[in-house]
């Protein structure tokens, strides 16, 4: 069973070409990281999956069937998040405000909305940290708690969208292994955007590499080389390894990496 | 005290009137709308004296002006944030044109008093089926959008992505602001409206992080702090709108007591 799959797939932002005739398929419990310089086209793929973009030519499957009609099986973690950190509200009202939060009415969950509330929070082991206001949650317990958010309606597909930005190196590894905790547990499949490789290694299964329109799909070993690299940037790169840990040098000189880490 | 029909009147009035406030007020300072809402209130001074000379009753003068405003400002949505300059000109703009409205109508000098200050005192008992109407109607209104609204709030990222229309959001809770702001003028006048709702709903934000304690909360603080005022007011022979503006400061000063304590006796949040 492929969880998502896209075929041929064109995808423009305004008259800009994001991806041009991108075929690749995920399997069904995968964990896909997902990388590319800023532009891209991370976030404008995660949208496309979500149903929230429509591809220009091509297609988009998610478990078979056209997005949009699937969105409850897709959790969604956004990347920008304008509110959240200055709340002083308590983290169980923010994941109960995600349960059927665009139907109208009146906020009332139900015994059902408080169970699955309270099974998200268990999820991600969040009970607790959900008593307390997100306005005094370090970086990552408040990923926590939104990853709580993002599996509600128990999704089998997770589209993570850096998660890990302007985490502390410490904070990223620990929410990288709950995120891997959770898949496993939960048998899902999972996308994540990210800038770095490293806090990933050992995690995923495959990789997603995007640049320039086109986009590669496989295993570290598979695409994190010189050639398929500098293919996808149009520019000669090189890929070194050190310790286990792999360093992207565009020939210039500047660690592609650390040059994108923060300007997103 | 109650033997008199005005007073009787007043704190019907008062009791409508701070429900809606205290209800509405708390999604305005979730927002971080509150200087939308005291805009809103001076945009409607141009309407009330307008309808006054129009020889309308000001009330529907100042609730079609907070509508609009409220409806123009929810469509520009975000294009307003960091335009502090461009309302705060507006909003003296439309002062200014109910000054000139006012010395087009010379004999309503009194009546302006009470449209700036308030006047709980004043209000009659046709005013007041007016308003329980409108309050009922803006509660259910509220009621209706409070899941979609709460959502786009506190996550506008996510409820954008699950389908929420933000901007259709953001109008219809300023129009319900609208209707709000228009029947606090009723007791707590334009230059005031931020007593009512913003004071209570602050006041109660700062003391419990439970969404649903909070917006009890904050119709508990402006309901006590309007029937306190107004008793304050028949005890004193000041005016109503001194001692709940007063109150409301005092009850949100309070929530900062704790933080005189020494550490280890605070309790927790």
């Amino acid at each position: 069973m492929t969880a998502v799959e896209l075929e041929n797939l064109t995808l423009t932002r305004g008259r800009r070409t994001i991806l041009s005739n991108v075929t690749a398929a995920i399997g069904d419990g995968e964990f896909i990281g997902v990388f590319g310089p800023n532009g891209a086209g991370k976030t404008t793929l995660l949208h496309a999956i979500l149903g929230l973009l429509a591809p220009v030519s091509g297609a988009i499957r998610v478990f078979g069937k056209p997005p949009g009609n699937g969105t409850a099986l897709a959790g969604y973690l956004p990347q920008k998040r304008s509110a959240i950190g200055d709340l002083r509200l308590r983290g169980w009202d923010l994941v109960a405000s995600a349960y059927e939060g665009h139907r109208w009415g009146p906020p009332i969950l139900g015994s059902r909305g408080r169970r699955e509330v309270a099974w998200a929070l268990a999820t991600v082991e969040a009970m607790e940290l959900a008593e307390r206001p997100l306005s005094q949650l370090s970086g990552g317990e408040l990923q926590r708690i939104l990853l709580a958010q993002a599996l509600l309606g128990k999704p089998k597909l997770l589209l993570l969208d850096e998660p890990l930005i302007s985490l502390d190196p410490r904070y990223q590894q620990a929410v990288v292994e709950l995120i891997k905790r959770v898949q496993s547990a939960l048998g899902i499949t999972v996308l994540l955007t990210a800038h770095e490789l490293n806090p990933l290694l050992g995690f995923m299964d495959r990789v997603l590499y995007l640049g320039h329109g086109r986009a590669a799909l496989g295993t570290t070993e598979e695409v994190i080389t010189s050639e398929v690299l500098s293919r996808l940037y149009d520019a000669p790169i090189e890929v070194l390894r050190l310790n286990g840990r792999i360093v992207v040098v565009a020939a210039h000189g500047a660690v592609e990496a650390e040059a994108h880490r923060h300007d997103a | 005290m109650l033997e008199y029909d005005f007073m009787q009147t007043a704190f019907e009035a008062g009791t409508v009137v701070a429900i809606v406030a205290g209800a509405v007020g708390y999604f305005l300072v979730l927002r971080n709308l509150a200087f939308a809402g005291h805009a809103l209130s001076h945009v409607g001074f141009a309407g009330a004296t307008g309808a006054v000379l129009l020889g309308v009753a000001p009330f529907w003068g100042l609730l079609a002006f907070t509508v609009a405003g409220g409806v123009g400002m929810g469509l520009l949505g975000d294009q307003l944030r960091g335009r502090d300059v461009a309302v705060g000109i507006i909003l003296s703009m439309s002062l200014g044109l109910g000054v000139l409205f006012l010395h087009l109508y010379t004999t309503y000098a009194t009546q302006a008093s009470s449209l700036l200050f308030g006047n709980v005192l004043g209000v009659s008992p046709e005013n007041l089926r007016d308003m329980l109407v409108l309050g009922v109607l803006t509660l259910a209104f509220l009621t209706a959008m409070a899941r979609p609204l709460i959502f786009a709030t506190l996550d506008p990222e996510l409820a954008e992505a699950k389908g929420v229309s933000l901007r259709l959001i953001a109008v219809l809770f300023l129009i319900v602001v609208a209707v709000a702001v228009a029947e606090a003028v009723q007791v707590i006048g334009i230059l005031l409206v931020f007593a009512l709702m913003v004071g209570p709903a602050a006041a109660a934000l700062r003391c419990t992080t439970r969404l649903k304690s909070g917006i009890a909360l904050s119709v508990i603080f402006a309901v006590a702090e309007t029937w306190a005022g107004i008793v304050l007011a028949y005890v004193t022979d000041w005016p109503p709108s001194f001692w709940i503006t007063l109150l409301s400061s005092v009850v949100y000063g309070l929530t900062f007591a704790p933080l005189l304590l020494p550490r280890g006796a605070r309790g927790e949040a």
